[in-house]
């Protein structure tokens, strides 16, 4: 794109040494040196590889009765982990159950993203009384807590998958939209946004091509924070039942295998240590990102 | 200052109003009769039963009236009859909301004086033992799931190691005791699911503590004050945590929904008799008045929250007090 309005943050930016390297690949290089970022970013890693190719390799289904119940961990050796109440092998559920908790995590983070900035730009980038409606219309959205008011929103619609995205969708945007907002009026000041006003980009074009890259910091590390906050909500929605009770998710088994915990500890524990990993993981992920973005907050 | 505080409360008499309207629109937005919607699955609601609904809720008349008779019944204390238990929704929830009340507070308390303190020592040595704990322990406290922590918990203390009570508030044998007994009893049950939830949210407070002190602890007045001769304890407690307390408070305030989401999770683990557990029986019996009554009064101890937050700010900091309104 030659576009002029596109082009006068790096015509800004350019006139600089000719060392200066992009902010985005200076904190790529300040990433790469971050030792608890990358075991985050590799345990990650792990878990997803294992839960997309895992029941594939294991070839046990999660829902069969294949054992006695509460077989301990480390006696059979078909079942190392064990068996739960029913009798059902618990690596197959572990291996089963990390799908949908990973895409219902990232796609409600995702769907966490799309309201809250486009609510924030909308109202950091117009002000006035737009900004004053929008920002009502958060509060009141804060003011809801936002399990509860999931939990009614799936009991009321439908206990699916894509429900539990949206219910946890409808319910966390609040924060983002506040981040963006915030960034959005330190933004839509400086020079460059001028410029390209004055060049002639319309409202859209300098909300999206202009501001939102140079936002996108703080935002990238927000919803990298907010899938770890999805995946707990799911996990909390599953353990109350709430989820599909045909889905195998980490959080139905602990929740399913609640009532005899004093009877067997490793039904709940192994799926809880398997979340535990996840959002662990992606905060690890989201800390290493914001030093990265931030080089002089790290100094501390 | 009163004028502040008026116009406050007003503002959140209006964000309830708001919680009555989408109660509305969720009742009418579900799939199906609202009157069925209203009565809940009991599995066979009498015609009566469901022409008495709809005449208490004139669901023959336009939308807007419904509207109009379902906003002020709520706002009037009128929450509707929970078919499931069989008694208005206001009565049920005015037993359960003082378990969860105390639990919430006292998972507060906990949280922020001991997050508190321990982001301020942290402070005081960014790069000791306990500074790089801190840190670490907060990363893990936003990572795991409050209520398999409870969970855990109970594992550990009910069979390896029997301390505290895990489950309910109050032991059935003494519930024709005397009122101390009974309280020591009731915070003998508490201080597990409280010890939970605070957990989760001790690790935010000593981040935050953290972070805030640092800041602190390099500015011209604590140097002032240290080259006076203060005390260390009193450099720290007096002079910097002062000035370090208001994003504290902030946040305080802005958890606090977060904080009701994590009891009504801790609470059924623990089987603490508050509003948690009736929202989880409600869903189970989908006894959506029930659910959605739960949903106003834990909105409404939001808004409170909220409020006791803003005026704790104006106390903490002068001027604010002073500057605005």
């Amino acid at each position: 794109m030659t576009d002029p309005a596109t082009s006068a943050p790096d015509l800004l930016q350019g006139t600089g040494s000719a060392e200066a390297q992009s902010p985005l690949r200076e904190a790529w290089r300040m990433f790469r040196r971050n030792i608890p970022a990358l075991v985050g970013t590799a345990i990650l890693f792990v878990i997803i590889i294992v839960t997309i190719y895992g029941s594939f390799l294991y070839t046990g289904d999660p829902y069969d009765i294949v054992w006695a119940p509460h077989e301990p961990p480390g006696v059979t050796p078909e079942f190392p982990l064990g068996t739960d109440y029913l009798g059902r092998d618990l690596i197959a559920g572990l291996l089963v159950g990390g799908g949908p908790t990973l895409v219902v995590g990232a796609s409600a983070a995702a769907l966490t993203m799309l309201i809250g900035v486009s609510i924030g730009a909308t109202s950091g980038y117009f002000g006035g009384w737009i900004d004053n409606l929008l920002m009502r219309f958060t509060e009141f959205f804060q003011v809801l807590p936002a399990l509860l008011f999931a939990m009614v929103l799936v009991t009321l619609f439908s206990p699916s998958l894509t429900m539990i995205a949206i219910a946890i969708g409808v319910v966390s945007w609040p924060q983002t939209a506040r981040l963006t907002r915030a960034e959005f009026l330190k933004i839509k000041n400086l020079e460059y946004v001028t410029a390209a006003r004055a060049i002639g980009a319309k409202n859209g074009r300098i909300m999206w091509r202009v501001i939102l890259p140079n936002a996108l910091p703080p935002l990238i590390v927000s919803a990298t924070l907010t899938v770890g906050v999805a995946i707990l909500f799911e996990a909390g929605l599953s353990f109350l039942g709430l989820g599909d009770p045909n889905t195998m998710s980490w959080g139905l088994m602990i929740g399913s295998n609640r009532e005899y915990i004093l009877q067997a500890w490793w039904p709940v524990t192994f799926p809880g240590l398997a979340i535990f990993l996840t959002v662990f993981a992606v905060s690890l992920i989201g800390d290493g990102l914001n030093d990265a973005f931030n080089p002089k907050l790290r100094e501390r | 200052m009163t004028a502040y505080i008026i116009r406050r409360i007003f503002y959140g008499i209006l964000l309830m109003a708001g919680v009555v309207v989408l109660n509305f629109f969720l009742i009418r937005l579900a799939p199906g009769d609202p009157a069925e919607v209203i009565a809940g699955e009991m599995g066979g609601a009498t015609k009566e039963m469901m022409d008495s609904i709809r005449a208490t809720y004139g669901l023959d008349k336009p939308v807007l009236t419904q509207l109009w008779i379902y906003l002020s019944n709520m706002l009037q204390g009128d929450l509707g009859q929970s078919y499931f238990f069989n008694r208005p929704v206001t009565e049920l929830i005015g037993l359960r909301i003082w378990p969860t009340i105390l639990l919430v507070i006292a998972a507060q308390v906990l949280a922020v004086t001991i997050g508190v303190a321990m982001g301020v020592f942290a402070a005081r040595k960014p790069n000791s033992i306990l500074s790089g704990f801190v840190t670490v322990f907060a990363t893990i406290g936003y990572a795991v799931p409050v209520f398999w922590m409870g969970i855990m918990l109970v594992i550990l203390l009910a069979s390896i190691f029997p301390v505290f009570p895990v489950q309910g508030m109050l032991d059935a044998r003494l519930h024709s005791a005397d009122w101390l007994t009974k309280t020591i009893d009731i915070l003998y049950h508490l201080a597990l699911p409280a010890f939970t939830l605070a957990i989760i949210y001790l690790a935010i407070y000593a981040r935050l503590a953290r972070a805030s002190m640092l800041d602190v602890l390099g500015a011209d007045y604590v140097r002032t004050a240290r080259a006076k001769g203060a005390s260390e304890g009193s450099v720290l407690f007096k002079h910097a945590l002062r000035n370090a307390a208001l994003p504290i408070i902030t946040v305080a305030g802005l958890q606090f929904g977060g904080l009701i989401s994590g009891a009504l999770l801790v609470e059924t683990v623990f089987n603490w008799p508050g509003m948690g557990t009736l929202a989880f029986d409600a869903i189970l019996r989908r006894d959506y008045t029930t659910i959605l009554g739960v949903l106003f009064f834990a909105s409404l101890m939001v808004v409170i929250a909220n409020l006791i937050t803003d005026l704790s700010y104006r106390l903490a900091d002068p001027r604010i007090r002073t500057g605005g309104a």
